[in-house]
């Protein structure tokens, strides 16, 4: 069974048709690249599937582990095990890295009618994680991604991921603004995470990312449709000739 | 998480130049009225228009007012009558201050968010002593700290009260005792620096002295553990007030802390009506914490005003959770060079609730330092006053001023004031001000969901968040885990607000640089 089914999927946002039919299916253990420029849509497919309710779908289905994804709220989606890293990741000032990483993990284990995790056990879980995507212990304490730097929220991004382990990890543009040694650190903790049944969809607009993190299948958005898709060679084709020559009537109305 | 923009510090010494001489700066003028029931709404609104009437009614009763509190004041100097000639006649001029200006009304400029017409026609009598068992403290969470001294009306309860042991010379006790005992180390002090012409509060508190703590810690004396005071109101079958009176005096290069909590045992009408005066020698480093929780018939006014001397370090932190109308006033005078002041507060109303906000900060020897920062919430149909004045005087070359009021309104029907005035009389000064309103933001809830919270937990975390910016100021961990434990309690009501969102400006950003 598909992990992610996504058909002929209509999204709006303040009345304006983003998202105009699409159609993608994930497989467990797949890694999809959706790839396109600027004002696609691409953010706005992955801020659906998180269920930003501001999104409005006005058409088609999307089934997340046999399930209506469409029914369940952002904290039901994340307790099922979506898990979208943000192209712009929040600051919250006043709270945490360690207790707003505690308080997800645990409403995602109770949800799973798992135990809550104390901090005693938590802090290693998180040092842990940390120390892959090499971020230094002081961001602990330190309030979520307030006064980061872009890395370090898009790192931040990853160390949550790790802590959370989901099904599906959709990352919109983590790769954006890092410098290459941060690019690698980010590939480095996100292929630790690949496995046979975690399914990611790597949201870029840079070919650069799939160097390091190597997609078993590339799509094209444009204009609110995928027009195209492919294997990771597709990525290079894209990177030798822009996007203009996917579909250029669509292009060129824009 | 609140939209909002840095402070732009400005070094004013060009924009104020020569401003002394006209007195008052453009700034002074700035009033920030910040009401999300704006403009033609909040003129039909039934509560400005029973504004308007409890105006009417004020004028007519404030001057009955005194009258009633003559026969009291009278009486209450035979209960006071082994005073020292000195203080009662520094009564009886506060009184006759008080009877000459009667309550304030919203027409005067300090009051003008706040009508405390239901204190002025209220009759209250004196409360007196009323016996209270040590188990009926332990809802208020106290039994930690290791010195807790607990005053019942006002008035000092031995029976109550534990004290841990102090370093040599440190007095920590009953006013009423130590002017008993030792009314010359207490003359020097009280009433020397609260001054009662200019809040008649302030005169009804100097003209029913009788008692509250009284701390005085010895030059180079450090007191680690903190003093906590729990001043406990118990309503009676008719409508009561009580006058706390503090003086905490803190020796050249002292440490201390104390805490003042204000309390209610049961519900009913009373007036606590306190006043502390801090007086921070030099070198000092004095933390003071402020907490008001009384009952929802609870009328809370207090006055804190510091006396800082060169290099004295001092922290005021406020916790305002209850209370039906609450008035804290917070008066640092930076005297001496070099001396630093963090006014640092939270106030979160619910229901009906009034919380008034008044600070006046004042610059009066160069190279001072002074930062506020009060966050409000605002649930309900509360209602929120921020005044942060600021005082620069003329000697007060290279004053830091820094003011931050930041708010959050969870209901549509809460209203803030947030007013800041700053009046800046030397021309070479750095002075920040700004305000915030905002409702929860929509980006960090949907951030925080998107994580596995559930909305009304998500909403939890952002209040908490927004409490702790105050709480993580505090320096006493102690202290600090117990306020935390405070206002998580006080909490959770507000979490669970769900109202509609304004489409429009539901974040709003009123900055000012001055
Ligand atoms: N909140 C929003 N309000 C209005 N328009 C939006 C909003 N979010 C996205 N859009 C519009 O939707 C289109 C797609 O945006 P987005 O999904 O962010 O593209 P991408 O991530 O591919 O760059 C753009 O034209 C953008 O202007
Ligand atoms: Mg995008």
């Amino acid at each position: 069974m598909s992990l992610l089914e996504i058909k002929n999927l209509h999204a709006s946002v303040n009345g304006n048709e983003i998202l105009k039919g699409i159609d993608l299916t994930v497989n467990p253990g797949e890694v999809h690249s959706i790839m396109g420029p600027n004002g696609s849509g691409k953010s706005t497919l992955a801020q659906v599937l998180a269920r930003r309710e501001s999104y409005e779908v006005t058409g088609g289905s999307i089934t997340f582990d046999g399930k209506d994804l469409l029914e369940m709220k952002p904290e039901d989606a994340a307790c099922e095990g979506l898990f979208m890293a943000f192209q712009y990741p929040v600051e919250i000032p006043g709270i945490s890295n360690a207790y707003f990483l505690r308080a997800a993990l645990n409403a995602i284990r109770k949800y799973r009618g798992q135990d809550e995790m104390d901090a005693m056990d938590f802090l290693p879980l998180l040092k842990e994680k940390m120390r892959m995507l090499e971020m230094d212990e002081r961001f602990l304490n330190r309030p979520v991604n307030e006064g980061f730097s872009g890395g370090e929220k898009k790192r931040n991004e990853i160390v949550q991921m790790a802590v959370l382990e989901p099904k599906l990890a959709v990352l919109d543009e983590t790769d954006s603004g890092l410098d290459i040694d941060a690019l690698k650190i980010v590939a480095k903790g996100v292929n630790a995470m690949r496995d046979k049944k975690r399914s990611m969809v790597l949201v870029t607009h840079y070919q650069r990312l799939l160097d390091y993190i190597v997609p078993d299948f590339v799509h094209v958005l444009v204009n609110g449709r995928i027009v195209k898709s492919g294997g990771p060679e597709l990525a290079l084709e894209l990177e030798q000739k822009g996007y203009s020559w996917t579909e250029p009537e669509l292009v060129g109305k824009r | 998480m609140w939209v909002e923009q840095g402070f732009n510090p400005c070094v004013a010494s060009n924009y104020f130049f020569g401003l002394s001489r006209c007195g008052k700066p453009p700034a002074a003028e700035a009033d920030m009225r910040g009401s999300l029931a704006a403009g033609l709404k909040s003129l039909l609104h039934p509560a400005f228009l029973k504004r308007i009437l409890e105006d009417l009614l004020i004028v007519i009763t404030a001057t009955q007012a005194p009258e009633k509190y003559q026969e009291i004041f009278d009486q209450f100097g035979s209960r006071v009558a082994a005073q020292p000639r000195w203080l009662q006649s520094l009564r009886q001029e506060a009184f006759a201050r008080f009877a000459e200006t009667g309550f304030p009304t919203t027409h005067d400029e300090d009051w003008r968010f706040t009508n405390v017409a239901a204190v002025s026609k209220t009759a209250f009598e004196l409360a007196g002593l009323e016996h209270v068992k040590q188990e009926q403290l332990e809802p208020f969470g106290v039994s930690q700290f290791a010195s807790r001294l607990v005053f019942v009306n006002g008035l000092f309860s031995a029976d109550l009260s534990t004290l841990a042991a102090m370093p040599a010379g440190v007095q920590v006790g009953s006013l009423a005792a130590q002017l008993k005992n030792d009314p010359a180390s207490v003359e020097p002090h009280l009433g020397r620096y609260l001054n009662f012409q200019r809040d008649p509060f302030a005169a009804l508190n100097t003209a029913f002295v009788e008692d509250g703590i009284c701390i005085a810690v010895p030059e180079s004396v450090v007191v680690k553990a903190p003093i906590y005071v729990l001043f406990v109101t118990v309503p009676g079958s008719t409508p009561t007030m009580n006058h706390p009176r503090n003086l905490i005096i803190a020796g050249k290069s002292s440490q201390v802390t104390v805490v003042e909590d204000y309390v209610s045992l049961g519900e009913g009408a009373t007036f606590s009506n306190a006043a502390t005066e801090l007086i921070a020698a030099d070198n000092a480093n004095v933390s003071h914490y402020m907490i008001v929780r009384e009952g929802d018939a609870a009328y809370n006014f207090s006055t804190l005003r510091i006396q800082q001397g060169r290099s004295a370090n001092v922290a005021t932190h406020s916790l305002l959770l209850s209370g039906a109308l609450v008035r804290n006033n917070v008066h640092p005078v930076l005297a001496g060079e070099g001396s630093e002041c963090l006014i640092n507060g939270l106030f979160m109303a619910n229901g009906r609730q009034h919380m008034d906000n008044y600070m006046l900060v004042e610059h009066a020897s160069p190279h001072c330092d002074s930062r506020q920062f009060y966050n409000g919430i605002l649930n309900g149909q509360s209602h929120g006053v921020f005044h942060g004045r600021i005082i620069v005087h003329k000697d007060a070359q290279k004053t830091d001023a820094k003011q931050t009021n930041r708010n959050l309104l969870l209901s549509d029907e809460a209203q803030i004031d947030t007013k800041p005035q700053l009046e800046i009389y030397a021309d070479d000064v750095k002075c920040t001000h700004g305000a915030t309103i905002g409702r929860f933001d929509d980006n960090a809830l949907f951030y925080l969901r998107s994580r596995g919270l559930a909305e009304a937990a998500a909403r939890h975390v952002l209040l908490l968040a927004f409490a702790n910016e105050c709480l993580d100021r505090m320096s006493s961990q102690q202290v600090r885990d117990h306020l935390e434990k405070l206002v998580v309690a006080g909490m959770p009501e507000a979490a669970r607000f769900e109202g509609e969102r304004s489409p429009e400006g539901a974040e709003r950003n009123l900055e000012e640089v001055g």
